[in-house]
């Protein structure tokens, strides 16, 4: 705020300088005339230049600052309510969290458990087909039977499974996808992967 | 009429037009007659008739009209008509080499043309009109784009772009790393390592088919049918889910296709041994093991005497040999594995979850 004045004051001093100086010199080479650039001339304009370099940097520091935090569309945490247990009728597969959160919900045969909607082939989000009670991928034709076991197509291992629990605070249905439980390592008889309906 | 379509329809499942596809290519690699310009209009007329035809086909019509697949009509008549004019040449240089006349090349090298303005000139020529053909398909035909990208939700079905559908048909029959990593990967190092596997000087710098016909058999087999039929099909023949569809068929996305799978361990141990899958991997996959061992290791030197192949040996010595018939078994598990699929539900002949390989 300080510096204001005196950046705008010197403008004038210094083109009063230079005109007064370039008066008696200009039947001289005009060369000399630039030579003779008063003391106090010269700390202006280096005033000038200082407080645009100053802006100049500030400036590239806040776009650099605003590169850090670019526009992008977080993921959904990795775990997340899906609402309480009575929401999912029993042996229905629930498709409402696919979409936001990438899962299946399924109730099957009393137990619940929440399936990893990425095939286990090459990755492409598989379909659920309620009429012919499947699983099928879009890409390769892999399917999966209601339980998340691989039957037909390419894929070598069933879905996956995420963990789930039941949250002590409101009684609502809790899926963490950052643990996973793997058929064919056994894992889906641990009883954090699936709910007893 | 809708007779005529369903036949058309049944006979297009994979396992009917693969068949037919590869008799016909065998029928068409044997005849001389197709190799000529009469051969070469009738093949030209049949093809357009039938697409002519079939555009009144509604489901047809959709299929083939989407600006996504105008390319693998094109597709189609442009590999056609190199194969004949490559063909058509080498049967005429073979007569002439017979006739102890020298061949196309050979005459016509021995008067020369200017570069400017003979060949520039038609250079400038072609890409004009190529500039004009690309300027009104793009106004023609609009860029076949979707909605945003949703990570949970696909298109389908999932389409590879047109030149990827090969890969992506290979993939069905496949394990990923397979087909996704090791074949293309073997496609590419293959073909680079012709020139050092083929010792047949014949045929350079000219057309020739009976100097080096299983070579160009061969080669024509992976192309044409491994490589463009798997194109052709994976753009018009699948549908959602990636079933199969005949070209008449609507696309209906709760089509059922029952395509239950088993492993070759099962199919031994389960339904002919009646014992149940033994624990240790390697006794499991035993069979599929030594049946890879037998296939990379054994069949080539029982195909050392081969009729289609006969002498291959002597010219090339066992290194080269045995490279060149790697790469061609190599080929030839896609085939297999299709027909094994098709017919006896066969998933993998090895498959070793423990370490992730599987084949
Ligand atoms: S990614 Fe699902 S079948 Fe290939």
């Amino acid at each position: 705020m300080t510096e204001t004045p005196e950046e705008t004051k010197p403008e004038p001093a210094a083109q009063a300088s230079e005109a007064k100086s370039a008066q008696p010199a200009k039947p001289a080479k005009p060369a000399a005339a630039d030579a003779e650039v008063s003391r106090r001339g010269f700390f202006s304009w280096a005033a000038v230049a200082w407080v645009g370099f100053t802006a100049a940097a500030g400036g590239c520091l806040t776009a650099w600052g605003r590169f850090m935090f670019p526009n992008v569309l977080y993921e959904p945490p990795t775990s997340f309510k899906v609402g309480p247990p009575s929401d999912f009728a029993p042996d229905a597969v629930d498709e409402r969290f696919v979409e936001s959160n990438g899962v299946f919900i399924v109730n099957d045969q009393g137990q619940l458990y929440a399936l990893i909607a990425i095939c286990t082939h090459l990755g492409c989000p598989p379909n659920w087909l309620e009429a012919q009670n499947k699983f099928k991928c879009p890409c390769h034709g892999s399917g999966y039977y209601r339980n998340g076991i691989n039957f037909e197509g390419p894929t070598p291992r069933p879905l996956e499974r995420a963990a789930i629990s039941i949250d002590p605070d409101d009684g609502q249905v809790l899926v963490d996808k950052a643990q996973k439980f793997l058929w064919e390592r056994g894992q889906w008889d641990d009883p954090s992967s699936f709910l007893t309906a | 009429m809708e007779a005529i379509k369903s036949i058309i329809n049944f006979l297009s499942y994979p396992e009917w037009s693969f068949t037919l596809s590869l008799i016909l290519f065998g029928l068409a690699m044997w005849s001389k007659a197709l190799w000529t310009k009469a051969g070469g209009w009738i093949m030209l007329i049949l093809i357009t008739v039938f697409f002519g035809l079939s555009l009144f086909d509604p489901n047809f019509f959709v299929v083939v009209a989407k600006p996504d697949n105008v390319p693998i009509v094109m597709m189609i008549y442009i590999i056609g008509f190199f194969w004949w004019y490559a063909m058509y040449k080498a049967h005429q240089n073979d007569r002439r080499i017979e006739a102890g006349e020298p061949t196309f090349e050979k005459s016509e090298s021995e008067d020369r043309i200017f570069t400017w303005p003979d060949l520039v000139f038609s250079e400038f020529i072609c890409m004009v009109l190529l500039t004009v053909g690309m300027v009104l398909w793009s106004i023609l035909l609009k860029a076949p784009l979707e909605e945003p990208a949703n990570t949970s939700v696909a298109p389908n079905p999932s389409k590879a772009p047109w030149y990827f559908l090969g890969l992506q048909e290979m993939l069905v029959y496949f394990d990923p790393w397979m087909a996704g990593v090791v074949l293309p990967g073997l496609i590419i190092v293959g073909l680079m390592a012709i020139p050092y596997i083929d010792t047949n000087k014949k045929g350079n710098g000219y057309y020739t088919f009976k100097e080096r016909k299983t070579e160009i058999v061969l080669f024509l087999f992976g192309f044409v049918i491994l490589w463009s039929e798997l194109i052709v099909i994976g753009t018009f023949l699948r549908g959602p889910n990636w079933n199969f569809f005949g070209p008449y068929e609507y696309w209906d996305i709760n089509k059922v296709e029952p395509l239950v799978n088993v492993d070759l361990s099962e199919i031994i141990w389960i339904k002919i041994l009646g014992v149940g899958l033994p624990g240790h991997w390697f006794v499991r996959e035993i069979f599929g093991l030594l049946f890879t061992a037998f296939y990379f290791l054994v069949l080539p030197v029982l195909l050392i005497k081969n009729k289609f192949i006969d002498g291959f040996y002597q010219k090339m010595g066992p290194t080269r040999y045995y490279v060149g018939m790697f790469l061609f078994l190599t080929m030839m598990l896609m085939p297999i594995k299709m027909y094994l699929r098709w017919f006896l539900n066969l998933k993998y002949f090895v498959h070793i979850q423990e370490f992730f390989l599987n084949l």
